[in-house]
């Protein structure tokens, strides 16, 4: 639920890192409290365990400059990834402008990915989201490791397509991120669309403000 | 509409809701008023600047309120319409806003938890009117300004580049 204040010039965007335990979602955040300038970003809050499990979310607020006189601020949050802590993850998605989901690239994480995934669609569609309808992106993390599944096996996975019924929206479209590959296409007589793809490794850093950018640009996109 | 409900407020909006916090604190003798909007938005403060990062403080408060939202349902209740947690100098008052915002009032020994809750009844019926007109005018209300996607792409070029 983005909030547009007039009277101070401002323009609050909420982004949720979901995804399965142990994925990255915690160490997107804290790349990006490093990197960025103290002057663009506040203070990062953990609600974590003695463990540094996420307990109820981190929280890292990211101002990207000044839009048409307008303060565009960022708040990224992530959710707690293990199981049992539904009730709290749910909870985070309220308002929810754009969703990263942070996969866990190794193959002995890909049943906790697709729980994860199910369970975002759940949860989403608790509150009446639609996540096919709203800023969604899917990173691919942990890629520099030996037991990490090829792409196009966790595509099938967790990125499989949903049909596109609305006739205005069946047209090929291309996948900007990904020459030769489409959002949008026609699969065996039927539309499907895709979510947007990135690869990472959040503990270098690899890919994780292409991510920040991708899914921020997607969510400025539906306010304009 | 495929997500929540995007919302937003005029100046004037914005001055009807400060006038009220102004009065409620003047009648309460509590040191400060934010509003929260539910899902950890700052929306304003009124009276003695906060000394903290305002920006958490309101993600903070919004998960505390929603945590105990929950926690209400599971003991049967509806909800917890507001909230109290009493420190030894300094004290919060939380209550809720037309569903979709929470009232925050700091306090300390110069005022009593009953006052502030006595006076805080009022000033939520008052904000309640605001901001349920404020609900009222989604979709007739301004909106976004045409062009903010060229600007945005620059600037998160900018910031990440």
């Amino acid at each position: 639920m983005s909030m547009i204040n007039y009277a101070s010039r401002e323009i609050n965007c909420k982004l949720v890192y979901y995804g399965p335990g142990l994925g990255g979602k915690t160490t997107n955040l804290e790349h990006i409290y490093g990197k960025v300038s103290p002057n663009t970003r506040g203070k990062m809050i953990s609600l974590a365990t003695e463990t540094e499990r996420t307990l109820f979310f981190d929280f890292l607020p990211v101002d990207l400059g000044t839009i048409r006189g307008f303060k565009t601020r960022f708040h990224l949050y992530t959710v707690p990834g293990q199981v049992y802590y539904n009730a709290s993850r749910k909870l985070i998605l309220k308002g929810v402008d754009g969703i990263v989901f942070v996969a866990d690239s190794q193959i002995e994480r890909m049943e906790a990915n697709v729980e994860s995934m199910q369970n975002l669609y759940d949860n989403m569609s608790e509150y009446g989201y639609d996540l096919t309808k709203i800023p969604f992106i899917i990173q691919y993390n942990k890629r520099d490791l030996p037991n990490a599944a090829p792409i196009r096996d966790l595509q099938a996975s967790l990125n499989p397509g949903w049909p596109i019924d609305d006739g205005a929206q069946q047209k090929v479209t291309p996948d900007p991120l990904h020459a030769g590959e489409n959002l949008i296409d026609r699969v065996d007589n039927q539309w499907i669309g895709r979510a947007s793809y990135l690869e990472a490794v959040a503990v270098r850093g690899d890919g994780v403000f292409d991510t920040l950018k991708t899914v921020s640009k997607v969510v400025l996109k539906t306010l304009s | 509409m495929a997500g929540a409900a995007s919302w937003s407020f005029s100046e004037n909006d914005f001055k009807q809701i400060q006038q009220h916090l102004q009065a409620y604190l003047r009648e309460s003798n509590a040191r400060c008023a934010l509003l929260v909007d539910r899902t950890g938005q700052l929306v304003a403060t009124v009276g003695d600047p906060p000394q903290f990062d305002a920006t958490a403080f309101a993600s903070l408060t919004a998960a505390d309120f929603s945590a105990n939202d929950q926690l209400a349902k599971m003991i049967g209740e509806h909800e917890f319409a507001s909230l109290v947690h009493q420190g030894e100098k300094e004290s919060m008052f939380l209550a809720d806003v037309a569903k979709r915002v929470i009232l925050v009032v700091l306090f300390d020994q110069r005022t009593t938890l009953g006052l502030v809750k006595l006076k805080g009844k009022g000033a939520v019926e008052k904000l309640n009117k605001v901001f349920a007109e404020m609900f009222n005018r989604v979709g007739a209300g301004p909106a976004p300004e045409k062009g903010l996607l060229e600007g945005a792409e620059d600037e998160i070029d900018k910031l990440f580049g």
